[in-house]
């Protein structure tokens, strides 16, 4: 494998990524994805995804637990705003820190042991995680109810800004809600990218792949896997809290169901629903859900009505019936459909569908190329 | 292959940085963009859009329910269709039928999912991608927080829908955020005088209790009006709200000496864990010489329906009940039969009347600038809402009218009749300073 092409190649993915990502508004307008906060989960949820595919994609362990480590980064954040103040850096900083080392002692228990009893250890810890922010450690975390910064906070760098201001996250004035909370956002996405990338490229992230491979192989050429998989449970619990802070960055608002299992089951979701284990899939996997439970869900009849106007009332009143199951509160019902439809015929998920589309445009231009987002086998 | 690469070159380094430049140049083109509206989400054209933000999944789903039928009726009369319910009893006669302002009224629809998160979300959606200028709605007190407090930053208003706790309108209440729902105190001060008369004084009592802040509240007010003459507090049990299965939490209580158990639960929460109660054969026991009681400071005709025969003869407080004789309570309760079948819960009756007081003041103050409506909507005195002569006080944008006291009936003439009213406490009786609770208004956001 020469080491140039892949590199200008690499080059060019993440050059288009970004333009990508920072054009989203333009670009998603027409199917009514193009406001600010639909955009903002899209960047948040895509870290998350990124995150999770550099421990799931690369090594193969499944942790189902990876939501304690966004509510950590979650409560960091706002902790951080309550005493702090409103600025996102240092909120960030911390997130990023705490969850890592949070991440650390989960991952330094966890990963004893590899597959299933893996997951369940990890889903273990994020269950306890939940419970003690519900209900135990109510100081800290405010239950059901939800940690939120609150005029007589300390907020100790914040001194000019007390009184009246809105309490949003700030960024030298800038208010990181709406478009500029989502450049925000989409900037750490790009940088989150880059960061796996360079990882997914370099000897560490072929480590991890040899982890996946065959760990019993690794152990016999001398090699120790712990500290290999340790170092990507701990980064990728560090892009969770990463994006658990965002989340709190644009809406200061903290609250325990974050750490719920169904959270972690989800990113589990977008990254197969995406491709487990390339660099694309699981961000869009994660828009994907993001999606459908923004825009599926908030359709109704009237919504209905009006798409299926067009027919004539004796089949409108059937179709609107019948596609009233999958929309509305039943858009988990879509999405569990899709995800059975893609596991089904795209084990690969939407990144094999891609490279089979490319593969019959290539085959029919005769040019045969190594597509490099292929799935890990 | 090679395990060793060369780090970053110089010319990568260069390239990223002239990326990164320009990445972080973008966002201005967007911030410098002008409003050319006096305030958020200002109707341009001739309809003018209203967010329902209810659960339709979760604990609260069947209030959330309820709640959307009675904001579709709300929109049908607020734009002349159908029989124009309460609007020909409202004391006020600004509304004709022919929408707002002569504005059309839309509406979209959200699933909150009783989580915060979710809430926030579907509001955001709401006010960023539909332009709704007032958000309603809501079946749990941590949601209607959560986004009340998200429409005061926004800069719209936000009308609650079903919250009892005290927050709400106490130490969290937002310039922006209205409520006509009563709170947790005046459950405590209605209900207290009816207990002490059926149960009498010195008791001992258990709390079982929703673990968020209307629970908290809740919990707090039983024994703030009770504890005076005697009841005393064993023990104050926290349940995750949608636990289900209440068993675990019921056994201490046959052996806490416990004679009173308060259920602090609504919705699913409190069918499950009465029913459970009574399963279990509470009510059957007599502990310290007296009659084992229980008491629900919340009730809800759909609660009621669901929990079946657990709920006989048991005490609660509600907002509004559809038995009501007045002419106001009969032409909703009437109007609203005749869309879909059966009547209205209290969760249905505080909505549709939100929805119905922001449009009037919307209509009066001849705007939808928040603070204009706000303004239209502090100390405004009405009647012929179903609740008699109510005040929308402007210290804390709390509704002040009667509470109900009702009790689960012994013999149910249909399946909606299922609580009678025991006794109509005066609002004078209720009321209490508005710097009590604590908390601050701040100034209205009208989101420019």
């Amino acid at each position: 494998m020469s080491t140039t092409p892949t590199s200008s190649r690499d080059l060019l993915m993440f050059a288009v990524f970004a333009v990508a990502v920072l054009t989203m508004p333009f670009w998603l307008a027409p199917i009514g994805a193009g406001y600010p906060d639909l955009l903002q989960k899209f960047a948040i949820y895509g870290l998350f995804a990124t995150g999770f595919n550099l421990l799931f994609g690369l090594t193969g362990y499944l942790s189902f637990g990876h939501a304690a480590f966004l509510g950590v980064g979650s409560y960091t954040a706002v902790w951080s705003f309550k005493l702090l103040g409103m600025n996102p850096v240092p909120a960030v900083i911390l997130a990023v820190v705490t969850s890592g080392v949070f991440a650390m002692a989960i991952g330094f228990v966890s990963l004893r042991r590899s597959g299933i009893y893996f997951s369940i250890l990890t889903l273990a810890f994020a269950q306890m995680s939940y419970n003690l922010a519900y209900s135990v450690l109510t100081p800290i975390t405010n239950g059901e109810t939800g940690l939120r910064v609150l005029r007589t906070d300390p907020r100790l760098f914040d001194a000019a800004s007390q009184g009246d201001a809105p309490l949003v996250s700030t960024l030298f004035g800038v208010e990181m809600n709406g478009y500029p909370g989502f450049y925000f956002c989409a900037v750490l996405l790009i940088i989150g990218f880059f960061i796996a990338q360079r990882i997914f490229r370099s000897p560490f992230g072929t480590m991890l792949r040899a982890v996946k491979s065959n760990q019993n192989r690794m152990n016999y050429t001398g090699l120790n896997p712990r500290p290999y998989t340790l170092a990507a449970f701990v980064i990728s619990g560090m892009y969770a809290g990463l994006a658990g802070a965002l989340l709190c960055i644009t809406d200061p608002l903290a609250g325990a169901e974050r750490m719920q299992w169904t959270a972690s089951g989800e990113v589990v979701l977008m990254t197969i629903l995406g491709g487990m284990g390339t660099l694309l899939g699981p961000i869009l996997g994660a828009g994907l859900i993001k999606y459908f439970e923004n825009i599926f869900s908030a359709f109704n009849d009237q919504t209905l009505h009006s798409i299926f106007g067009f027919l004539p009332d004796f089949l409108e009143t059937p179709v609107v019936a019948i596609t009233g199951l999958f929309v509305g509160e039943g858009w988990h019902l879509t999405l569990g459909v899709l995800f059975m439809l893609i596991v089904i015929f795209l084990p690969g998920g939407i990144m094999e569908g891609f490279s089979r589309i490319g593969r019959v445009f290539r085959r029919s231009s005769g040019a045969k190329g190594s597509h490099q987002t292929a799935p890990a086998e | 292959m090679t395990l060793t690469r060369k780090p970053l070159s110089r010319r990568s380094i260069l390239r990223s940085g002239a990326a990164g430049g320009l990445v972080l140049a973008t966002p201005t083109i967007f911030t410098s963009r002008a409003w050319s509206a006096g305030y958020l989400n200002e109707p341009m054209g001739d309809t003018v859009t209203l967010g329902f933000n209810v659960p339709q999944t979760g604990a609260y789903a069947d209030e959330g329910a309820d709640e959307l039928r009675a904001y579709q009726l709300a929109v049908k009369h607020l734009n002349g269709e159908g029989d124009g319910g309460m609007l020909n009893t409202f004391s006020s006669k600004a509304l004709g039928g022919n929408g707002v302002n002569g504005k059309k009224v839309a509406f979209v629809t959200g699933d909150t999912q009783t989580k915060s998160d979710a809430a926030r979300a579907s509001a955001k959606r709401m006010i960023e991608k539909d332009g709704a200028v007032m958000i309603t709605g809501g079946s749990s007190s941590g949601v209607a927080i959560a986004v009340q407090s998200l429409c005061q930053e926004a800069g719209v208003i936000f009308m609650a829908g079903l919250t009892h706790s005290n927050d709400t309108t106490g130490k969290d209440r937002r310039a922006n955020g209205f409520r006509h729902f009563f709170n947790t105190e005046m459950s405590g001060a209605a209900l207290a005088p009816v207990l002490k008369n059926a149960y009498g004084e010195g008791r001992k009592v258990y709390h079982l209790t929703a673990d968020y802040t209307w629970g908290w509240s809740q919990e707090g007010s039983i024994q703030k009006y009770t504890e005076p003459f005697g009841w005393e507090t064993v023990a104050a049990v926290r349940t995750p709200v949608g636990a289900g299965d209440y068993s675990q939490y019921i056994t201490p209580i046959l052996n806490s000496g416990a004679d009173t158990l308060v259920l602090n639960h609504y919705g699913k929460d409190m069918v499950n864990s009465l029913s459970q109660a009574v399963q279990f054969g509470l009510r059957d026991k007599e502990v310290n010489g007296k009659p084992f009681v229980i008491v629900v400071p919340l009730f809800s005709r759909l609660m009621a329906q669901g929990a079946g025969d657990a709920i006989k003869g048991i005490f609660g407080s509600t907002n509004w009940h559809w038995s009501l004789q007045d002419a106001g309570s009969q032409a909703f309760v009437k109007s609203f039969g005749q869309e879909y079948g059966f009547p209205p819960s209290q969760a249905a009756h505080t909505c549709y009347v939100q929805a119905l007081l922001y449009a009037d003041a919307a209509q009066r103050a001849g705007t939808f600038m928040p603070s204009a409506v706000g303004a239209a909507l502090e100390g405004f005195e009405f009647d012929g809402l179903g609740n008699g002569p109510t005040l929308y006080r402007a210290a804390d944008h709390q509704c002040f009218k009667d509470v109900l006291v009702v009790k689960g009936k012994e013999n149910p003439s249909s399946q909606f009749d299922l609580l009678e009213v025991v006794e109509i406490t005066p609002r004078a009786q209720v009321e209490y300073p508005a710097d009590m609770l604590g908390g601050e208004l701040g100034s209205y956001n009208n989101g420019v």
